[in-house]
């Protein structure tokens, strides 16, 4: 309640986060706005904003709230699943080590520069390019959680690290936990608001990644997301053609989250440490 | 024996750990694209078979697998056939062997789309491109972010309050998007600079003045969407830095002292640029891969657009090879960093000094 209390008092949090649940809500409750689905032609390709589609047609003539709509739930679904599994590995990997210290450490922070130097849209491109068939929403997810968690890593390894010679941590392997247990009860609570921060970083990278990697015409098969939107747009002209509803409210949206997110990360900070607050 | 010289110890130590994340680097680009069933071979075929009786269509693939190098040749240049008459098909660990061979002597294979021509003459033609875009964005928008930032967190006041939130908005914007706007805004509806291009279409790379200035004209846009996005990025992280470095006691103590303010800005700035620089290296990757895409909305001639044509044409040798230029290229880059953090980092000349 306190904790709340403070998120409150904190006018970024409140702008990030009601900035992210008004995307929330068009996500979930924007096809009331429109009554047609994303495979029925409305009408000519490019219509202009009107009174019957708020934001004009794309270049099949579909109704762009509709495909914004479809587009931001894929893009929070895409955020929301490769945030979980970038921050699951990452704090699995970044807790280990960095209780663990030693050669097993020594091993991991290699490993982890490693990928954090190779650049995760190489690998993206690589793996996405060479499943050529079944690309589907929840794969490309994944496939973004398992290259974008090296940072998160490093962070949280860095963290427990830190803890790992507090007296409590020594008194709980002197009464014989074992290394999960101590990993688990005795070092995570400590790094669970900073894992939390993690997470809100590695859901904005997750709906960046995706919108990267759907601008490269590596998108998903089965559904529409906010990066596909764009590609399409910019193949079918919808720049030269001067159609701006059929890429700028999907710039905007994708911006929005990001931002809201970003600006959720540092207010964070600013409530978790006392010794930020004023 | 290495013991006088710490300073080279430290480069070949770091070298030496850069060339181990290629070999992994280069690994992964061999074994990634080979996981599905993709084969340059059938896309070839595909490409070419029709029309084609099946003999010389089999004679054909025969000298794709052979070009590719998915059958075994004996010294002669013949192909090493089986009991059935079957070319015989190279193993993977051998043709990996084979690809980090041709990969050592900078041969990166033949692309599908524009076949005859090869791979690293592709990416020879893109690679000016991309440096020339990326190197002074990224290292510009460095500087300029790293002092926007100095100085908002020094003055506060108005000069902050709106640098802060515009340099948030700015790291928000995904690179593509920006680029998008950007082409629209200026490209298209004002016509102030060229939509998308690298060059004017009636002129050949060349150096020429009339292609340099057009080449510069071209030029503006693309570098505007990543060198503001870089600046933002850059400009909040120096400024939280230097918040925490006003606070600290040798800043008090230096303005107890009367020490004129910028020497005291010069301290705080060369204190602050450290973590910085590291992370620097940290985001070159994403950078790297920000830009890239970026050239792809201008349809500049980079490496982002060679990438681009070569995954819409599923041209596995030249995706490949592009990637792995560009990995080479974002290693070599975070190795500079890690030399420069070396002599700049008080700490670790220390450390070089005394051996540890």
């Amino acid at each position: 309640m306190k904790l709340l209390k403070n998120l409150l008092r904190s006018p970024s949090f409140v702008l990030g986060m009601g900035l992210f649940l008004l995307t929330l809500l068009f996500a979930l409750f924007g096809s009331l706005l429109t009554r047609v689905d994303v495979n029925t032609r409305v009408g000519l390709a490019y219509m202009p904003p009107s009174s019957e589609h708020w934001l004009g047609t794309d270049h099949m003539g579909m109704d762009m709230i509709s495909l914004l709509v479809a587009g931001l739930r894929s893009s929070l679904y895409v955020g929301f699943l490769a945030g979980t599994v970038a921050t699951f590995v990452g704090t699995l990997i970044g807790l280990y080590g960095g209780y663990k210290g030693g050669f097993v450490d020594d091993v991991l922070t290699v490993g982890t520069n490693l990928f954090l130097v190779i650049p995760s849209l190489i690998v993206l491109i690589l793996l996405s390019a060479s499943i050529e068939n079944g690309r589907s929403l929840t794969l490309i997810a994944l496939i973004i959680g398992c290259t974008t968690w090296t940072w998160s890593a490093r962070a949280v390894r860095a963290q427990a690290s830190s803890l790992r010679g507090r007296d409590h941590v020594a008194l709980a392997r002197i009464n014989g936990y074992g290394t999960v247990g101590i990993v688990l009860m005795h070092i995570m609570p400590y790094l669970l608001s900073y894992i939390f921060m993690v997470f809100i970083l590695q859901m904005a990278t997750g709906i960046l990644s995706e919108a990267s990697i759907s601008m490269l015409g590596l998108g998903p098969y089965d559904s529409i997301s906010l990066g596909k939107i764009l590609n399409e747009a910019k193949t079918n002209e919808a720049l030269t053609d001067g159609a701006w509803w059929a890429f700028a409210p999907a710039m905007v949206l994708i911006t929005v989250i990001v931002f809201a997110l970003y600006i959720i990360n540092t207010s964070l900070e600013g409530v978790f440490n006392p010794r930020l607050r004023k | 024996m290495l013991k006088n010289y710490p300073t080279l110890k430290h480069i070949l130590g770091r070298a030496g750990w850069y060339f181990v994340t290629f070999l992994v680097a280069i690994t992964i680009n061999f074994f990634l694209p080979r996981l599905g069933d993709a084969n340059p071979v059938d896309t070839m075929m595909a490409r070419v078979s029709g029309g084609l009786d099946s003999a010389s269509a089999k004679e054909k693939e025969e000298a794709y697998l052979k070009e590719f190098n998915l059958i075994e040749v004996d010294d002669t240049g013949k192909v090493q056939r089986d009991a059935q008459g079957k070319p015989v098909r190279t193993s993977l660990p051998k043709q990996f062997l084979n690809y980090l061979g041709m990969s050592m002597r900078g041969d990166l294979g033949t692309s599908i789309l524009q076949h005859p021509k090869r791979v690293s003459e592709i990416i020879r033609a893109a690679l000016p491109w991309t440096l020339a875009l990326q190197l002074p964005t990224i290292v510009f928008g460095w500087l300029l972010g790293n002092v926007l930032g100095a100085l908002a967190a020094y003055k506060r006041g108005v000069f902050d309050r709106v640098m802060y939130p515009l340099a948030l908005l700015a790291s928000a914007i995904p690179a593509f998007c920006f680029g998008m706007l950007l082409v629209y805004v200026l490209g298209i509806r004002l016509e102030w600079f060229p939509a998308v291009g690298g060059y004017d279409e009636g002129l050949t790379p060349e150096v020429s003045w009339a292609f340099f200035s057009s080449a510069s004209y071209y030029y503006v846009l693309p570098f505007l969407s990543v060198f503001l996005i870089v600046v933002g990025g850059q400009a909040i992280g120096m400024r939280s830095m230097c918040i925490y470095e006003l606070g600290t006691d040798y800043v008090k103590y230096a303005k107890l002292l009367g020490v004129r303010e910028s020497r005291i800005l010069f301290y705080m700035f060369r204190n602050a640029m450290l973590p910085q620089l590291t992370g620097l290296a940290l985001a070159l990757g994403t950078m790297v891969g920000g830009a890239l895409i970026t050239e792809m909305i201008f349809s500049y001639p980079g490496l982002g657009m060679a990438v681009l044509t070569a995954i819409q044409g599923n041209d596995y040798p030249l995706i490949t090879g592009c990637t792995l230029l560009v990995t080479i290229c974002v290693l070599v880059a975070n190795f500079g960093v890690d030399i420069a953090v070396g002599f700049l980092d008080p700490r670790i000349r220390a450390a070089q000094r005394t051996g540890k």
